[in-house]
C-alpha cells in the first residue's frame, strides 16, 4: 500500500532544500512584494491571494521548490511564479483556460494538510482554524501539488488555506459554479459548436433515427418537461406505445429508443418501474410497454436488468476510490514503494475488472442485436448510469459513425448529455456531504472506449489523448455540458436567470467548442493518425447486408420468431405474462458462468472473419487484454516518465508520413489529371515534421507535462531489494550444478 | 487463421528446405486442442519436424513445430479400452500439446511417435542435430556478420589505451572466452595469465564496449576468487586500475556485481567472492541483486502455469505478479540502467560480473551496449552483438537451453538468452521508433534459439564452435534474416546517431509480451499491428512518388511533341484512391 505519511513515519525522505534560505526571502521578498494575477478569464473573480508560498517542484526528489503566489479565484486555485516565466519554445498542447500550475476549483479532489508531519485529509468545516505547515492538493485530473506555507505570514496563510478549503470542500449552490459567471459574460453570440448535434431539437432526434433508419416514433408531449423531468425534452419510443400508456407512469419505466441496427431490431433503455406483484395495472402496462418493443422488429425482445449483473454506482465509486490513490504520488520513495506490488495492487481495486465487466455485458447486448436481431431493452433503477455506458458501447462497437470525432460527441450529447445522466451529483461538483450519489460513471465509459481504441486503433477517428482531454474536461467549471442532471434542469438554471439578467439568455459554452481550451494545432493531437479512413467507392460496394425476414410489426403469433437462445424472450404470450411476474423483470438468464463463454465463441467467430474497422468492432475481453489507461493515469508522475519514448514517436513519424502522402497527392492534383481529389481533404492536418525532430527531448506522456523541464537523468529505483524477495532454497543455489560439457 | 505453431505461418521459410531423409506418417491422430477441442488428423514427423494436419475442418488446422523445441515427451496411459496411447509434449516456447493416436494392430509397424521420441532428442540417441543436415543456400552468408576486429575497428579498437591481444588465441588462457581480447595497454599478457588464475574459469576483466567520447569502457568478467580468506592479487587490481586510467575523465571505477550481496557472500565460502573495496582503490562495489538461473527458471515455470492453456482473467494481474517474471525483467534492466548511467552521465567506467560471468553478466552488458549504442539497434548491429557478447564471450546455449537432450529436468537449463531478448523487447516497447528491427525479428530469433534448424545457437564455447567447424557445416540464422530483410524491418524505426535510450524500469511500464508467451491463445492473437498501417502507408507513398515521375515524364514528352492539338489529357491511369 501507499504510504501516506509525507514524512512522519520514514526517515528516508529526503529533507527539504529551498533554493533560497528563510532569511533571504524575508530581506529580499518583503519590499517588493507583489502579487501577481493570472490573466483572468471574463467573469472571473480573486477571492483571495497570498505571498510568498513555496511551491515544491514536483518533478525533484530533493524536495526543492519555487517561490510564488497562490490564489483562489472562482474558476481555480492558481499558483503564479515569482521567477519570470521562461517560454517554452515547444509547448504544443497549451490549455487556454488554465495553465498547469491552474486548478479549476471542480477539479480539486482532496485536500490533505500536513500538521507536525503527519498528513491529514481536509474536510470542510474541520481544522479550519489551525492551519497545516504544508498542503497538498490531489487533483481529479490526477496532479498532486503541494504547498509549503511555513514561509508565509500567519494571518495571509490562515487566509489562503481557509479560502481554499470553503472554495473547494464547502457545500455550494449550482449558482455559484464559474460557469454561470463565465456564460454571462460571454453573451449569447457565443459560437455553438455546430457539427455536433446537441439533441435538444426534434430535427436532431429525427436526423438520428433517419440515419439508422429507425423506425419509432418521436414524442414531443415531454417539450416542457409535463410527462418527466427526468427524460429529455424530447425523446423516441416504440411505434407501438399508445398515447394512453406514455403518461401512466409519469417517465419511469418508458422504453427509450436508443438506436437501430440495420437488420430492423433495436436497443432501448428504461428505468425501472417499482413494480409489486399484486399491482395489476402497471404489470399490464409493462407488459404492454414490452409488446412494444418485441414489436419493433420480428417480435422478439431481451430484456437485461443492468444491475443483476453489474457494479452499482457505490460499488463504481468505491472501486475508483482506491483505485486512484495509486496514481496520487506525493513523492519518489511512496512511487517505488508501489512498484513492488504493484500489479496485485491494481487488481485489488477492482477497476479493471469492472471496465470489463461492462464490456462484457455491451457484447452480449451486441451479440443479441447483431446475430439474433432481437430487441433488446436494458434497464437500471434511474436508467441514466449503467444503461447509458452500455447502450453507448453497444453504439460504438456497432456504429462505425461513432468512432469518427463527431460521431463519438454526438453519441454522448444524445446517451449522456440529452439522456439525462446526473452529472451534478455524480461528479459531486458542489461538494455535497451526502455523497452517497457521487460515482465516476461517465469516466468509467470514457475507460472501456479507452480499451476499444487500444485495441483497435485504426477504427476510431478519435486519439486517446482526446478522451484523456475529455476525462479532464468533466472538472472544467466553464462549460455546461456536464454540468447538470437532466435537460430538466439545465432549462430551470436557463429560465431562473433569465428573469435577473439583463444580458439575454444565458448559454453556456459546450466542452465540444474544443477551440476554447485548445488552438488548432493543440486539436490536431485529438486526431488518431492510424485511422483508417472509409473510402467513397467502398461505401457503394458494402451494400448493408438484409435480412432475409420481411419486416412484419403484427406477426401472427404462430409465425412469432423462436430465438435459440436460451434466456431469450420466447414467442408465446404465455411466457410473456410468466416472465413478468418475476419480480424486476430478469433474473432468469443464464447462469453466472455462461455469457462469458458465450461472448468468448461470439468474439473468436468474428476474430476469425477478416478485420473490417467500419464494421463491428468487439473487444477481446481476456484479462492481459485489459489495459492500464498509462496516459491518463501515469502522465504527471515524473518517475514515470520514458524520456524520449512513448508513443510520440510512432505519431510524429506517421503525421510526418501522410504528410508526405498527402503533398504527393496535392503535386498530382496540380498536374491536373485529377480532379477527383476534392472531397474528403478537409481532414485536419496533423502534427509535423517539428514533432518529428523534437520528439527525442519529448516523455513518453506527450502532450501532456510536456512543458515540464524534465531532467534527462534516469530514474534509478530504489528500495529493489524490498522487491524481490525470493526465499525459496533456489536462490541460494550455485548456478552451476556440474561441470559436465555436453557437446554437440 | 488456425491455431498452431508461428512456424507454419512462415511458411515460405521453409518451402525450399530439402525433404528430410526420415518421414514418417501416422494416420488417425488425434490432436487435444486446448482451444479449439479435440482435431483429428495425419501426423507426420520427420528428422526436423512435427506436421500434424485435420483436413476435415474449415479452415485447415495445421500445426507444424521443429522437434527441437521439445523438451520432454510423455507416455501417458495405453490402458485405454480402446487401446488409445497419450502423448504429451512439454515443449521450450511455452505450449503443451497433447495427442491421442490409436497404435495399429502390427506392432512392427513405427509409429510417428516411436520417430519422435528418438529425433527429438538427437543428442541422447546418438544422432546429429539437424542444424548439421540441413543445406539451405541463403543469398546472405550470416556468419560473415560478427568480426570480432572488425567490430572493435568500429569502436576505435586499438587505441592508446588499449590493446587487442592474442593470449587467448588457442583458448588457452580461458577456453569459454573469445580467441580476441581488449585489454588496456599497460598490462602485459604475462600478467593477464596471472589474473586468469584469480578469476573464476579464467574469465579475467576484458573491454565490451567502449564510449566513442568520453572513453569510459564496460568491462565484463568473472568473479574474484577471493574466497573466505579474502585472497589479493596485484596483476587483478593493477589491471583494474589500468582500466580505470584508460578513461581519463574519472578517477572512479564502479564494479558492478549483478548478484544479490547475500549470494557474492555465501560464494566466499567457495572460493569465490567480490572485490573489497580495501583491495582496489577508487572503486565502487554495487549489488544489482540479480537472482540466479534456477530463481530464473521456476520464474517461467510459473508463467507457463499462469498462461498456458488458461487465463484466468478476474487474477490476472495478481497471477502474473506471483511469477515474478516481470520483477527479473526489472532488475535486469534496472542493472543495466544504472551501469549505462554511470558510463553515459557519469563517465566512469565500469566492471561487471557475476559468478562466471556468462549469464547475468551477458544480459547486462549488452543491455547497456543497447542503450548506449545505436549501432546495437540495428538488424545487422543487434546481430554483432549477440554474436559478440553472448555467442563469442561463452554464454552456455547448449546447456542452458539443452539442444537434443532428453535430460528435460538438468539444472543448468535456465531461460536466460529468452530474458534477455524479453528485455530488448520491453525497450522496443517504450521507443518504438529506436529500433531497426521489429517484433517478428526478436520472435524468430526465439522461435530459432530452440529450433536447432541454425549453427547459431549451438555449442557453449567459441572453442567449441571452432572445433565443431560450425561455420562450415551449419547455416547462420542470420543467413535467413538477412536474406529477407524486409520481414524483419520496423517501418517506423528512425535512426538517431547519437540516441542513449533510458527505459523506464518501474513496473508500471513493463508488460507482459503478449504476443510470446500467450500466442498460442487465438484470442490473444492481435489483428493488425501499427506496422501494417505504416507498410501500407509506405506503399501508398511509393506508389504516388511513381505517379508524379510518371507524369512528369508524361508532361516534359508532350511538351516536345504538342505542336498539333491540345487534345484532352488521356485518362487511361485510374484515379489514385484519395484517402490513405
Amino acid at each position: 500500500m501507499l504510504s501516506l505519511g509525507s514524512g512522519g513515519a520514514k526517515s528516508t525522505k529526503p529533507s527539504f532544500v529551498s533554493y533560497v534560505t528563510p532569511e533571504e526571502i524575508k530581506s529580499e521578498k518583503e519590499p517588493q512584494k507583489k502579487e501577481r494575477h493570472p490573466n483572468l478569464l471574463p467573469g472571473e473573480v480573486v477571492f483571495c491571494s497570498t505571498n510568498p508560498i513555496l511551491k515544491y517542484t514536483q518533478d525533484d526528489i530533493s524536495q526543492r521548490g519555487i517561490f510564488g503566489t497562490l490564489l483562489c479565484t472562482n474558476f481555480r486555485v492558481s499558483f503564479i511564479s515569482d521567477e519570470t516565466p521562461q517560454e517554452e519554445p515547444t509547448q504544443h498542447f497549451k490549455n487556454k483556460l488554465y495553465g498547469e500550475n491552474d486548478i479549476p476549483l471542480m477539479c480539486v479532489d482532496c485536500l490533505y494538510g500536513v500538521y507536525d508531519e503527519k498528513k491529514k485529509l481536509i474536510t470542510g468545516g474541520m481544522l479550519k482554524n489551525k492551519y497545516p505547515s504544508k498542503m497538498i492538493i490531489h487533483c481529479k485530473d490526477l496532479r498532486v501539488f503541494q504547498f509549503c506555507l511555513t514561509f508565509t505570514k500567519e494571518e495571509e496563510a490562515k487566509k489562503i488555506f481557509q479560502g481554499i478549503v470553503h472554495h473547494c470542500l464547502e457545500p455550494k449552490s449550482l449558482k455559484c459554479v464559474f460557469a454561470f459567471s463565465y456564460a454571462n459574460t460571454k453573451g449569447p453570440e457565443m459560437q455553438r459548436t455546430q457539427r455536433t448535434l446537441m439533441f435538444d431539437s426534434q430535427e436532431d432526434w429525427s436526423q438520428e433515427m433517419k440515419r439508422t433508419k429507425g423506425n419509432c416514433r418521436i414524442v414531443t408531449e415531454n417539450q416542457n418537461f409535463e410527462l418527466s423531468e427526468r427524460l429529455p425534452k424530447y425523446f423516441i419510443i416504440p411505434a407501438a406505445v399508445s398515447d394512453d400508456d406514455l403518461s401512466k407512469f409519469p417517465g419511469k419505466g418508458l422504453p427509450i429508443w436508443c438506436w437501430s441496427h440495420h437488420s430492423g431490431c433495436a436497443l432501448f433503455k428504461a428505468s425501472s418501474l417499482p413494480v409489486t406483484q399484486e399491482d395489476g395495472v402497471a404489470q399490464a402496462w409493462m407488459e404492454r410497454m414490452l409488446h412494444a418493443v418485441a414489436q419493433t422488429h420480428l417480435y422478439s425482445v431481451k430484456i437485461e436488468d443492468l444491475l443483476e449483473t453489474l457494479p452499482n454506482i457505490q460499488d463504481i465509486q468505491q472501486s475508483y476510490t482506491k483505485f486512484k490513490q495509486f496514481f496520487l504520488i506525493d513523492n519518489s520513495t511512496d512511487f517505488w514503494m508501489s512498484d513492488v506490488k504493484w500489479f496485485s495492487s491494481l487488481e485489488n481495486t477492482g477497476w479493471l475488472d469492472i471496465i470489463r465487466q461492462c464490456l462484457q455485458k455491451a457484447v452480449e447486448v451486441v451479440e443479441c442485436l447483431e446475430k439474433e436481431n432481437t430487441n433488446v431493452l436494458i434497464t437500471e433503477e434511474e436508467g441514466s448510469d449503467l444503461c447509458c455506458v452500455i447502450s453507448s458501447l453497444v453504439q460504438i462497437m456497432m456504429d462505425p459513425h461513432c468512432r469518427t470525432l463527431t460521431g463519438f460527441q454526438n453519441l454522448v450529447q444524445k446517451e449522456w448529455v440529452a439522456g439525462c445522466h446526473a452529472f451534478l451529483d455524480r461528479c459531486n461538483h458542489l461538494h455535497q456531504k451526502d455523497k452517497e450519489c457521487q460515482s465516476p460513471v461517465f469516466l468509467l465509459f470514457l475507460e472501456c472506449v479507452w480499451q476499444l481504441v487500444q485495441q483497435h486503433s485504426p477504427a476510431f477517428q478519435f486519439s486517446e489523448t482526446y478522451l484523456t482531454v475529455l476525462s479532464d474536461s468533466i472538472h472544467v467549471p466553464a462549460f455546461g455540458t456536464f454540468l447538470f442532471n437532466s435537460a430538466f434542469q439545465r432549462e430551470s438554471c436557463l429560465k431562473a436567470t433569465l428573469q435577473h439578467s439583463q444580458r439575454g439568455p444565458l448559454s453556456w459554452p459546450a466542452v465540444w467548442d474544443w477551440s476554447m481550451q485548445f488552438d488548432c494545432k493543440a486539436q490536431e493531437l485529438f486526431i488518431n493518425p492510424l485511422y483508417a479512413e472509409k473510402l467513397k467507392q467502398e461505401k457503394v460496394l458494402r451494400k448493408v447486408p438484409r435480412i432475409k425476414h420481411q419486416r412484419q410489426l403484427s406477426l401472427p403469433s404462430s409465425a412469432f420468431k423462436t430465438p435459440p437462445k436460451k434466456g431469450f424472450f420466447k414467442d408465446e404470450a404465455e411466457s410473456l405474462k410468466k416472465m413478468l411476474r418475476v419480480k424486476r423483470f430478469s433474473r432468469w438468464m443464464v447462469p453466472p458462468d455462461s455469457p462469458a463463454v458465450a461472448t468468448r465463441q461470439f468474439y473468436e467467430a468474428w476474430q476469425q472473419k477478416p478485420l473490417d474497422y467500419h464494421g463491428l468492432l468487439l473487444p477481446c475481453l481476456d484479462g492481459p487484454a485489459m489495459r492500464l489507461w498509462m496516459q491518463r493515469y501515469l502522465r504527471w508522475t515524473p518517475e514515470a516518465q520514458i524520456l524520449g519514448g512513448g508513443s510520440v514517436a510512432i505519431t510524429s513519424k506517421l503525421a510526418e508520413l501522410l504528410g508526405e502522402v498527402r503533398a504527393l497527392q496535392r503535386e498530382l492534383a496540380q498536374k491536373g489529371w485529377w480532379d477527383s481529389m476534392g472531397e474528403g481533404h478537409h481532414r485536419p492536418q496533423t502534427m509535423s515534421l517539428a514533432l518529428v525532430r523534437t520528439s527525442l527531448r519529448l516523455s513518453s506522456y506527450f502532450p501532456f507535462a510536456a512543458s515540464r523541464n524534465w531532467s534527462f537523468k534516469p530514474v534509478i529505483p530504489t528500495g529493489l531489494l524490498q522487491s524481490l524477495m525470493v526465499t525459496d532454497k533456489l536462490a541460494s543455489q550455485e548456478d552451476e550444478t556440474n561441470e559436465v560439457i555436453s557437446l554437440v | 487463421t488456425e491455431v498452431g505453431s508461428a512456424f507454419h505461418s512462415w511458411g515460405a521459410l521453409y518451402e525450399n528446405t530439402r525433404l528430410p531423409a526420415v518421414n514418417v506418417l501416422s494416420k488417425d491422430v488425434t490432436y487435444i486442442c486446448p482451444f479449439v477441442g479435440a482435431l483429428r488428423g495425419i501426423l507426420t514427423v520427420t528428422n526436423y519436424r512435427l506436421f500434424f494436419r485435420c483436413i476435415n475442418r474449415e479452415p485447415a488446422f495445421l500445426l507444424d513445430l521443429p522437434l527441437g523445441v521439445i523438451s520432454k515427451v510423455d507416455k501417458i496411459g495405453g490402458a485405454s479400452s480402446r487401446g488409445d496411447v497419450s502423448y504429451g509434449l512439454v515443449c521450450k516456447d511455452m505450449r503443451n500439446l497433447r495427442f491421442v493416436y490409436k497404435p495399429p494392430e502390427d506392432s512392427l509397424q513405427k509409429s510417428a511417435f516411436d520417430v519422435l521420441t528418438k529425433f527429438a532428442f538427437p543428442n541422447s540417441n546418438n544422432l546429429p542435430l539437424f542444424a548439421f543436415e540441413y543445406d539451405q543456400v541463403f543469398p546472405e552468408n550470416g556468419w560473415k556478420v560478427y568480426d570480432a576486429l572488425a567490430e572493435y575497428k568500429r569502436q576505435g579498437l586499438p587505441n592508446e589505451s588499449w590493446r587487442i591481444s592474442k593470449v587467448n588465441d588457442h583458448y588457452e588462457l580461458c577456453d569459454s572466452y573469445p580467441a580476441s581480447l581488449v585489454v588496456p595497454v599497460t598490462i602485459t599478457d604475462e600478467e593477464l595469465r596471472r589474473v586468469a588464475a584469480f578469476r573464476a574459469k579464467g574469465r579475467i576483466p576484458v573491454l565490451s564496449w567502449i564510449h566513442p567520447e568520453s572513453q569510459a569502457a564496460v568491462v565484463r568478467s568473472s568473479q574474484p576468487m577471493s574466497g573466505v580468506s579474502g585472497k589479493r592479487c596485484k596483476e587483478d587490481e593493477k589491471l583494474l586500475q589500468a582500466i580505470m586510467d584508460a578513461n581519463a575523465q574519472s578517477h572512479k571505477l564502479f564494479i558492478f556485481d549483478a548478484r544479490p550481496s547475500v549470494n557474492a557472500a555465501a560464494n566466499k565460502m567457495k572460493g569465490g567472492g567480490c572485490e573489497s573495496e580495501d583491495a582496489y582503490q577508487n572503486a565502487e562495489l554495487v549489488f544489482l541483486d540479480i537472482h540466479n538461473i534456477h530463481v530464473m527458471r521456476e520464474s517461467l515455470r510459473k508463467l507457463r502455469e499462469v498462461v498456458y492453456p488458461n487465463i484466468e482473467d478476474s487474477h490476472w494481474l495478481s497471477n502474473l505478479e506471483s511469477t515474478h517474471w516481470l520483477e527479473h525483467i526489472k532488475l535486469i534492466l534496472a542493472g543495466a540502467l544504472r551501469m549505462a548511467d554511470k558510463v553515459e552521465s557519469g563517465r566512469t567506467s565500469v566492471v561487471v560480473h557475476c559468478s562466471d560471468g556468462w549469464d547475468r553478466t551477458a544480459q547486462l552488458t549488452s543491455l547497456t551496449m543497447i542503450m548506449l549504442d545505436a549501432h546495437y539497434r540495428t538488424v545487422t548491429g543487434f546481430q554483432t552483438l549477440i554474436d559478440k557478447e553472448w555467442v563469442s564471450f561463452g554464454h552456455r546455449f547448449q546447456q542452458r537451453v539443452g539442444h537434443g537432450d532428453q535430460n528435460h529436468t538438468d539444472a543448468d537449463r535456465s531461460p536466460i538468452f529468452l530474458q534477455f531478448i524479453d528485455c530488448v523487447w520491453q525497450m522496443t516497447q517504450q521507443f518504438p521508433a529506436a529500433f531497426e528491427f521489429n517484433e517478428y525479428f526478436l520472435i524468430t530469433v526465439l522461435d530459432h534459439l530452440y529450433s536447432c534448424l541454425f549453427g547459431t545457437f549451438l555449442c557453449n564455447s567459441e572453442q567449441q564452435r571452432v572445433r565443431e567447424e560450425l561455420s562450415k557445416r551449419t547455416v547462420s540464422l542470420w543467413s535467413l534474416v538477412n536474406s529477407q530483410l524486409e520481414e524483419f524491418v520496423n517501418p517506423l524505426y528512425v535512426h538517431y546517431s547519437s540516441h542513449v535510450l533510458l527505459p523506464s524500469v518501474s513496473i508500471r511500464h513493463l508488460q507482459l509480451w503478449l504476443t510470446y508467451y500467450i500466442r498460442w491463445n487465438p484470442r490473444m492473437r492481435p489483428q493488425e499491428p501499427v506496422h501494417q498501417r505504416y507498410k501500407e502507408l509506405l506503399a501508398k507513398r511509393a506508389e504516388l512518388q511513381k505517379r508524379v515521375e510518371e507524369l512528369q515524364r508524361d508532361v516534359a514528352n508532350r511538351a516536345s511533341v504538342s505542336s498539333e492539338r491540345a487534345g484532352s489529357p488521356t485518362r487511361s491511369i485510374t484515379p489514385v484512391q484519395t484517402f490513405v
